[in-house]
């Protein structure tokens, strides 16, 4: 469990995903990634930790991922092997809204 | 949340595609990125508070963008038209600071308290030969400064205007798609780095995995040169810009810009002749309004390309007058009208507008945050929206000329003077009158080798509106007042006709 406060960073204790938090409800949340705990800052990964197989879809690169309700979202900073979840909820990619080049 | 980690995200995904070119050297993705973490190991080893850049646009303007986020500094760039006396009161608020600057700055400013100088050459060079050692560890403390931007100072003094990491960060998540660009896209920047737009235009290229090619120096033949030459596929223009670009496509009466696809413009008021040539001139290519302020984190309007083929298009007049608005809110901002009791008001019905939003900031040093309870911002522009949200700006609230007990806007007279064959310029401004408290009153810009006469427009302004609006005064000019970014100076025309009683 973790507070995931804006501009937190968390990495994948089984893959090379890397996220930042961008929006999250207040209070202590399970975040996970392949189905593992996501480690904060300072915190290193159990040697026998093993990404589960019905986590395995994947995160990609500056992909944002938001649960049903909208009110999390996590921006995947490295991309990996694993699937990314909060609260037990696997979270989506968020869909890109097409916006004509202002500047 | 840091700019930094935009550049990060960038850098892993797009390494050794070219991110900023000025037509014969270039940085790579990682080249800036590598870059930036030498100058920032530099930056930290000073006191200094801030780093500011005084300079055209060149390859050391992202680096020293990204090097102040990645050290923790607020990046400073400020304006080199300005005196040697203004340069001087801007820097004594910033110091101690490191300035990056060009040669004859830092001829003239090694000596001074508080300024660590550094040619924009001699900087970059450091920062691609450092080898430090450099760790990420950029802050991500959303709250820190990224940038502080002295407002252009149309009405005052300048003011500095703060932007927070979390501001900036809001606005690029909720207007640019990671790595959209397609590879072959380039977009031209020729805006000032200490305007809004060049600052952003520097992120979201580098967000999108869109090259850049720089001009530093605006001019509209050499514009249109790079453009062909570099095969450009988008580009921002100030209105002034885009009429001198318009103007010089028709005297070359060529081919246009066969490689240009989009084309965003904004940053004043861009008369409807000029855009409808534009579109004319160049058919292939999407248009697209941008409204913002600095103090929110640029765009936060914009006029998509649909709308304005549907204007040209239409016969609906309310269709095709919005060719002449700025088009709708982006996601994650909303737009209100208020009168001048603070009451919001129906669409159709003029009054300030305000804005909120993640990217809006409202704050200036050592004024604090000016967003009032409920997070909105007062823009002190004049204007209304339409059913479907389109917003049609009426120049700025201080502007609104009031005749008797009637508000009227400077920029819907405007608006008529232009259309008059004989009128290339027009501003309209209140001046003071013993009856009616306020005046209108017109300088007027004639088209080269015409004449006309005062009463003449005077008929014309009577033709289109109602009479209070028809100007008591009419001066002729040989030019207006703006600003580098094609911002009419009102104020400074009114100044003139203060002093002067009369600007010929």
């Amino acid at each position: 469990m973790a507070e995931l406060k804006p501009g937190a960073r968390f990495k994948s204790a089984v893959c090379e995903t890397e996220v930042v938090v961008i929006a999250a409800p207040e209070g202590e949340l399970q975040v996970t990634c392949g189905g593992v705990s996501m480690l904060g800052e300072g915190e290193s990964a159990d040697s026998d930790s093993q990404l589960a197989a019905e986590a395995g879809g994947g995160t990609e690169l500056g992909k944002r991922y938001t649960n049903a309700a909208g009110d999390t979202e996590l921006l995947c900073v490295k991309p990996g092997d694993g699937s990314l979840a909060v609260g037990g909820e696997t979270l989506v990619i968020k869909g890109a809204k097409p916006l004509p080049s202002s500047d | 949340m840091n700019l930094m980690m935009l550049l990060e995200m960038a850098a892993s995904g797009f390494s050794d595609r070219v991110a900023f070119t000025n037509g014969t050297d270039a940085l790579t993705y990682t080249a800036l990125y590598d870059a930036a973490g030498q100058a920032a190991s530099q930056l930290r080893n000073g006191n200094d508070a801030h780093l500011a850049m005084l300079d055209v646009s060149s390859l050391a303007l992202p680096v020293a963008l990204f090097a102040a986020a990645w050290a923790g500094k607020p990046f400073v760039p400020i304006n080199y038209r300005l005196s040697d006396a203004e340069i001087d009161a801007l820097l004594e608020r910033i110091a101690p600071c490191t300035l990056v600057t060009d040669a004859a700055h830092v001829a003239k400013l090694a000596d001074r308290e508080g300024v660590t100088c550094i040619e924009s050459e001699a900087f970059l060079q450091a920062a691609r030969d450092g080898q430090q050692s450099v760790a990420a560890d950029w802050s991500m403390e959303q709250e820190d400064t990224a940038v502080l931007l002295f407002t252009s100072g149309t009405t005052g003094a300048p003011k500095a205007a703060v932007l927070r990491h979390r501001h900036l960060v809001s606005y690029l998540l909720s207007s640019v798609e990671f790595g959209s660009a397609a590879d072959d896209e380039v977009i031209l920047v020729t805006v000032p780095p200490y305007h809004i737009a060049g600052v952003v235009s520097v992120i979201s290229a580098v967000y999108a995995g869109r090259k850049v090619v720089q001009l530093a120096s605006f001019n509209a033949r050499r514009w249109i040169e790079l453009a062909r030459a570099e095969r450009v596929t988008n580009a921002f223009l100030v209105p002034t810009m885009l009429r001198d670009v318009v103007a010089e496509l028709d005297a070359q009466g060529q081919e246009g810009i066969p490689s240009l696809r989009a084309l965003a413009y904004g940053g004043g008021k861009m008369p409807r002749a000029v855009i409808e040539r534009a579109m004319q001139l160049l058919p292939q290519v999407e248009f697209t309004q941008a409204y913002g302020l600095t103090e929110t984190s640029s765009t936060v309007c914009v006029l998509r390309p649909n709308a304005h083929r549907a204007a040209l298009v239409s016969d609906d007049p309310a269709i095709q007058r919005r060719l002449t608005s700025v088009g709708q809110a982006l996601p994650g901002i909303e737009l209100q009208i208020r009168d001048a009791q603070g009451r919001a008001l129906a669409s159709g019905e003029r009054g300030e507008i305000y804005v909120r939003g993640e990217q809006v900031s409202g704050e200036y040093v050592g004024k604090g945050s000016l967003l009032d309870d409920a997070g909105w911002f007062a823009t002190r522009d004049a204007g209304e929206l339409d059913d479907e949200g389109f917003l049609f700006l009426e120049g700025r609230a201080d502007d609104v000329i009031v005749r008797g007990a009637e508000n009227m806007s400077p920029g819907e007279i405007e608006d008529v003077l232009l259309s008059h064959a004989a009128v290339a310029d027009a501003a309209v401004v209140g001046v003071a009158d013993e009856q009616w408290g306020e005046a209108v009153a017109a300088v007027v810009v004639l088209e080269p080798a015409v004449e006309v006469d005062a009463q003449e427009l005077r008929n014309w302004v009577k033709a289109h509106l109602r009479s209070s609006r028809v100007p008591r005064d009419v001066f002729f000019a040989e030019q207006l007042p703006y600003n580098e970014t094609g911002k009419l100076l009102r104020r400074v025309v009114r100044e003139q006709l203060a002093t002067a009683g009369d600007v010929c």
